[in-house]
């Protein structure tokens, strides 16, 4: 993935290009934002990632600029700057998610993939499969080798949700965001719960699993 | 005297003063002149009597009965003279030289002597001629003074005397008067302003040694209940409540000195740990996890104190928009629901259709995940059927959203200490958590123009986030 990272912050621009570098991906920096407008504007990079404070040109503007010129490369912004308001500034100005630091760096990796994903399929899709597990959004039906599972709503969801990312990191704050649509921050982790009594409505009775806990980052539902 | 009521004072004492003698001036003014005109008047009526006399029986008559009127006693002065002023009849014995030259009024006040009125023939002038200077002619007088048609010459006066002692008396009438005023000013600006000088010299005093850092320190109050009391008595209050304030901000650093000091302290001795002698790679792996998770409760707990201040601060109201209890109600109790199976705790929630209010969906979901999140941790293990119930209501102008356990509760005393920033009951600070779950719902709550209150459960605790109704729409 060709990733273009607009941050003023050397220290953390040199840390993320290599983290980055590191997790396969091809990392570029822009400490300002006009020249991250004008190398974003080519739109040969899969993914930005934009702080929202920067010297020069705004991170929004820069995004609202991009936007106007009618560049479709997903945006990830990062910001100090985490309340609901902000969010929902940051969104309107054309992001595609936010981020709020100081973050994980699993956390970002997770959200860019998520996002390189989606500019690629699309949500027409009925139904999902991995491996022997199958998810029909239609008639909303969850079968593992033909064997019905019947789920909660809720539970519906989430696996719809991990299924659309399927061979991908999801986090739990992810989780939250998109399932629960809530963006704080939960005292215990009761996400963690969710997706345990998800996974033992799909697993259970079946030999090989399907959810895998990736340490310090979250899940990825994944056949095999 | 450098203070206000002096430079007042002396202000007042200027204009105070100034209109006392504009006062004066003008009383004593129009007081001389009504009496002027009086007698202007009186010595025109007997001019006209005597002229009449005159045009009867000629100058005979006119003598007649002009000595006739001099001889009552009064104020009156009459005089007839020749032509070269030597004085034939009348009452008048002499007088300022010139007078009778000039025919009309005379233009001023002049000095004359009456005729063998004792105590008053001094050293006999001689026709009056520089008798002036001397002081002998004691009155003063204004005339008429009118040239008969055979050259004679006629003058009817009246003595000053009395209008002039009139004036006199009103003037030192007004003058004593506003010099007892004056005086009376004086006295009280000395007894009274000095005194209320003195209080507030003594509330300035007080609030001096206050700045100066004893926050104890009251200002005097004297009981007498007026302005200077009421003063003291609110800035008094002001300080208790700046002193209270400061408590708990002292409070509030002592314990982020301890919850935000020790995970970092904490963090600090495990990276040095994992640095010091050999450590096999799982070894170090399992350090710099720990570390991650301990920045990250940290993160948290920071999180939590900016959104409180934020919310304290005012946050933006903006961000508000109608608002559904009872869908967060239940996205909380589903989002809870499996932690509290796993914690063997039975969660319900009871509330009747949807209930809308004016609020911020994130900040009650999240004020309310805090409460239920308490609920669940403190009824596990302490009750023998752990239940948490989450009920919402609408009753007398209020919408209600409580959730009550039945764990060991919090003592009455204690419920409001519950609810500030860091404060965790139990001493030790052992337990998990910030303590900062209660102060984030409660700042949520302020925020939307409510309140949280705790309540004995009986047993266990109750957590009501109360919304006035005026929020609350249909």
């Amino acid at each position: 993935m060709k990733i273009l990272l607009i941050e003023d912050d050397r220290e953390a621009a040199d840390y993320l290009e290599k983290a980055l570098t590191e997790a396969g991906h091809t990392a570029h920096v822009a400490g300002d934002g006009e020249t991250g407008f004008t190398l974003a504007d080519g739109g040969e990079y899969d993914v930005l990632i934009v702080d929202r404070m920067l010297p020069r040109r705004d991170g929004l503007s820069v995004i609202a600029g991009l936007r106007a010129r009618g560049t479709r490369t997903p945006v990830l912004i990062l910001s100090a700057l985490g309340e609901v308001d902000d969010r929902v500034t940051g969104l309107r100005a054309g992001g595609d998610d936010y981020l709020t630091k100081p973050f994980a760096f699993s956390e970002l990796l997770a959200r860019i993939e998520v996002l390189n994903r989606r500019a690629g399929t699309s949500d027409v899709e009925t139904v999902y499969r991995a491996g022997d597990l199958e998810l029909d959004r239609l008639s909303h039906t969850v079968r593992r080798a033909g064997r019905e599972i019947g789920l909660q709503p809720r539970e519906f969801r989430l696996l719809e949700y991990l299924m659309r990312h399927a061979g991908q990191v999801v986090t739990r704050t992810m989780l939250l965001e998109n399932v629960w649509d809530y963006h704080f921050d939960p005292q215990t982790n009761v996400i963690d719960v969710h997706v345990s009594r998800l996974r033992g409505k799909i697993e259970k009775g079946f030999d090989k699993p399907l959810l895998h806990t990736i340490r310090g980052a979250g899940y990825m539902l994944k056949a095999g | 005297m450098k203070t206000t009521a002096a430079r007042l004072s002396a202000l007042y004492l200027l204009l105070f003063g100034a209109c006392a003698v504009v006062l004066v001036v003008y009383m004593t003014s129009i007081s001389s002149r009504i009496i002027a005109a009086q007698t202007r008047e009186t010595i025109q009526e007997e001019m006209h009597g005597l002229g009449r006399a005159y045009e009867r029986g000629g100058l005979p008559r006119l003598v007649r009965v002009m000595e006739q009127r001099a001889r009552q006693p009064g104020a009156n002065l009459y005089l007839i003279a020749d032509p070269n002023g030597r004085i034939l009849a009348g009452n008048v014995e002499s007088l300022q030289p010139g007078i009778l030259e000039i025919e009309g009024w005379t233009l001023r006040p002049f000095a004359y002597k009456r005729y063998g009125e004792p105590g008053l023939v001094r050293p006999p002038a001689d026709n009056g001629a520089g008798a002036e200077a001397d002081g002998d002619l004691h009155h003063t007088a204004m005339a008429l003074v009118l040239r008969l048609p055979n050259g004679m010459i006629l003058l009817v006066g009246r003595d000053l005397r009395e209008p002039e002692r009139f004036r006199d008396v009103v003037q030192r009438a007004l003058i004593l008067t506003l010099l007892i005023m004056g005086l009376g000013a004086f006295l009280i600006w000395y007894f009274v302003g000095r005194a209320a000088l003195r209080r507030i010299d003594s509330i300035s005093v007080a609030s001096r040694r206050i700045m100066g850092g004893d926050l104890s320190g009251r200002l005097p109050v004297s009981g007498a209940g007026d302005e200077f009391d009421r003063l003291s008595e609110n800035l008094n209050a002001m300080l208790t409540r700046i002193a209270a304030l400061n408590e708990g901000l002292k409070q509030v650093s002592d314990n982020i000195a301890h919850d935000l000091k020790t995970p970092l302290a904490r963090l600090r001795s495990r990276a040095e740990t994992a640095l010091a002698g050999r450590k096999k790679p799982a070894e170090l792996r399992t350090a710099l996890e720990a570390t991650i998770a301990e920045s990250d409760q940290l993160i948290r707990t920071f999180n939590a104190i900016l959104m409180i201040s934020r919310l304290e601060a005012g946050y933006s109201a903006e961000s508000l928009a109608a608002t559904d209890l009872a869908e967060i109600i239940g996205d909380v109790a589903e989002l809870y629901e499996p932690v509290a199976e796993e914690a063997g705790v039975a969660l319900e929630t009871r509330m009747s259709g949807a209930t809308k209010i004016t609020g911020n969906r994130e900040l009650l979901a999240q004020a309310l995940s805090n409460i239920v999140d308490n609920a669940i941790k403190y009824s596990s293990g302490h009750a023998e059927k752990p239940r948490v119930l989450v009920t919402l209501e609408k009753s007398g102008g209020e919408v209600r959203v409580a959730v009550s356990d039945n764990g060991p509760g919090i003592p009455a005393e204690d419920h409001r200490r519950a609810t500030e920033r860091f404060v965790r009951l139990e001493a030790s600070r052992s337990q998990p958590g910030s303590g900062l779950g209660l102060s984030l719902a409660k700042a949520v709550m302020t925020f939307h123009r409510g309140r949280l209150e705790l309540a004995d459960a009986g047993p266990g605790l109750e957590v009501a986030m109360i919304f006035p109704v005026r929020e609350a729409a249909r």
